[in-house]
């Protein structure tokens, strides 16, 4: 194909980042056991920029050592303060958003505009959130009788593990993070291989802030470092982002332990446009259509990327017109210039996977509506990860309907009826996402209820503000984000059953 | 072994073949596959020291690969059967914890669909159970 000759903004500066990273550990960087560290590739043009300390079982004993020390006196810290810390945390990275959404794009790949106006933003939000519902958490009391009362109070569980994707890597960390330490636990974080340096950034922001050893970072390989983390006796609790053999194999570990663990674990959600959508060409209708395209955001690496759009037959030529040339407007170019729209694909082998599976949907029979090939940039380009965002048609039971392709790919097919919308939209593994768009008012409540999945987005898509949880049903996992709930993710219940009754019961 | 007179469900490439080898020397000749789902890292097949996975009723077994046990779940196998899967390997850093990943190498998937006749003479597959138990006889 040719390449593509990009007429666009110059990319912003890059910020200064370091040679290489260490762990983060008891409060203070530590040089790997090893001694080896491991590169760090930009997807935006597949070179090192930085290198990774190359963790491995003793560093993670490290950092579990200096989170068991840490932990009787910061369970035991007030609300007052651990909201203190979270905000001052929040204040930090707000004064430093613009630096971090830079270093977040070279590591990742995305969008500066994206790292700018949404990861840093909801990173500086879920911190203040957490911060916020600490304070106004309360235990429960009640009497059972003139003589007995229970009270069950919170107890954080301990020292946790939480192992975190590289799709969105400093947001996905808070959204585990803050609940963690707002509960009064210590934490010992493992961030994804692929993006290990923006979160060892914001580390070197904020590393005086909360006591030594509350909150650990370490990076490494997973079968390396992930893996004596997640198998280790001395977690309370695992907290995984990821995908379903991990996921297994982490619940594999900790049904060893006997330790609770939340799951999130990715979707193919539906995005469902009732005939309603279009009946009037208004400001709703292209709302619509935008909703369509919001399977490009991030480039598609979003566990809810709403990769199968289901669309009433009636409306399906006037409505795909318009996703399919809105679609075609997605301007591709350098991550870090400001007028880009979507950035590259995180890793290789993920760009090969993507690839793969639009091979064989169109083995299968899919028609390709735009894209379909990986997109070849140039200016310096030339060896990152870009893909083009891809529309195919088809129907439900092809693998591309039915597979987390992880990528900006989307497939769409149509409905006759309701019931067929609802039967299509559940026919997968999983249950983390769906979109819903109609103007009937008995539709907006009663498809979604119907659909089996954790968050329903109802004439929007893609917002994730703290406040509402989310989760998977099905194969997508189990255990809440970004909600106050969380906290009780993080926590024990303690119940003291109490006897105001001085007199004995008589049975002895 | 895989029977000639059947069609495999999985087949791997040269390079799948060396890399194998590879990780042969460093955790044993006994290695499995998992094929993953989901996000992040998942629709790719996983690598492990065999038992380290535990498998059962719920997965089904494709076939043996390059004397490697590939399975895969039952509910992802009933949108994956009509397909042949070719075990391959690229440049990239995966993050799971599939054993080849600190060499900068992921395996990954190449699928084609079966021909009618193809479909008529697959290789029957069993549970990860039914593999558990014929394991324990030999």
């Amino acid at each position: 194909m040719s390449t593509l000759t990009l007429s666009q903004s110059k990319p912003v500066d890059r910020p200064k980042i370091k040679e290489k990273y260490d762990h983060f550990i008891g409060g203070k960087f530590v040089a790997p056991s090893s001694g080896e560290y491991f590169d760090n590739i930009s997807p935006i043009d597949g070179k090192a920029f930085s290198k990774a300390a190359r963790g491995n079982k003793a560093d993670i004993e490290l950092a579990l050592d200096a989170a068991h020390e840490a932990f009787p006196t910061w369970s035991k810290t007030t609300p007052a303060l651990r909201s203190k810390l979270l905000n001052k945390i929040a204040d930090i990275i707000e004064e430093n958003l613009e630096m971090l959404a830079r270093v977040e794009t070279i590591d990742n790949g995305k969008a500066l505009r994206e790292t700018r106006a949404a990861d840093l933003p909801l990173v500086i939000d879920h911190f203040r959130y957490f911060a916020g519902v600490i304070r106004a958490d309360e235990s429960t009391i009640s009497e059972h009788d003139e003589h007995t009362v229970s009270i069950a109070l919170h107890e954080p569980l301990g020292v946790v593990g939480q192992i975190i994707p590289w799709n969105f890597p400093l947001l996905m960390a808070t959204w585990k993070i803050a609940p963690a330490l707002a509960a009064g636990c210590c934490t010992v974080v493992k961030p994804a291989e692929q993006t290990p340096t923006s979160i060892m950034v914001l580390m070197e922001l904020i590393a005086d802030v909360l006591p030594p050893g509350v909150l650990n970072v370490v990076t490494g390989f997973g079968p390396e470092a992930g893996k004596p983390l997640a198998s280790s006796p001395r977690i309370a609790k695992v907290s995984f982002t990821g995908e379903t053999t991990t996921g297994r194999l982490i619940m594999q570990y900790a049904s060893e332990n006997l330790i609770p663990v939340t799951m999130e674990l990715g979707g193919k959600s539906p995005n469902i446009f009732m005939k309603s959508v279009a009946d009037a060409d208004d400001e709703f209708f292209d709302k619509a259509v935008e909703g369509a395209v919001m399977f490009a955001l991030n480039q598609g690496e979003i566990c809810t990327c709403p990769s199968r759009i289901l669309v009433h037959e009636d409306i399906y030529d006037v409505f795909m017109e318009k996703v399919v040339e809105r679609t075609k407007a997605i301007k591709m170019g350098h991550p870090l210039a400001e007028d880009t729209m979507m950035g590259a694909q995180a890793s290789n082998d993920q760009y090969e996977k993507i690839l793969s599976y639009m091979d064989i949907g169109k083995q299968e029979g899919a028609e390709v509506l735009c894209g379909g090939d990986k997109a070849s940039l140039n200016s310096g380009l030339e060896t990152g990860y870009y893909i083009q965002p891809t529309i195919f048609k088809g129907h439900n039971k092809m693998r591309i309907f039915q597979e987390e392709i992880f990528g900006p790919v989307v497939s769409v097919t149509t409905f006759k009826t309701t019931e067929e919308a609802i039967a299509i939209a559940n026919d997968t593994m999983y249950g983390l996402g769906a979109g819903l768009w109609s103007r009937d008012a008995h539709e907006l409540y009663q498809v979604p209820r119907a659909i089996q999945a954790g968050r329903v987005w109802v004439n929007c898509y893609h917002n994730y503000p703290a406040h509402a949880p989310f989760g998977g049903y099905k194969k997508s996992g189990f255990g809440r984000e970004n909600h106050l709930m969380m906290l009780d993710h993080y926590r024990q219940t303690k119940n003291m059953l109490i006897s105001y009754d001085k007199n004995k019961l008589g049975f002895f | 072994m895989t029977d000639q007179k059947y069609t495999p469900r999985v087949i791997l490439s040269e390079v799948a073949i060396e890399t194998i080898d590879i990780l042969r020397k460093r955790f044993g000749n006994d290695l499995m596959f998992h094929q993953s789902g989901g996000c992040c890292d998942g629709s790719s097949p996983m690598c492990f020291e065999k038992g380290d996975f535990k498998v059962g009723t719920s997965d089904i077994w494709l076939g043996d690969v390059y004397g490697c046990d590939f399975f895969m779940n039952q509910d992802q196998f009933e949108y994956w059967k009509h397909t042949q899967l070719t075990l391959d390997v690229t440049p990239g850093r995966g993050s799971s914890f599939s054993i080849e990943i600190p060499m900068g190498i992921r395996f990954m998937i190449r699928s084609r669909l079966f021909t009618t006749e193809e479909l008529e003479n697959l290789i029957p597959t069993k549970t990860g159970e039914e593999v558990l138990e014929e394991n324990q006889l030999k």
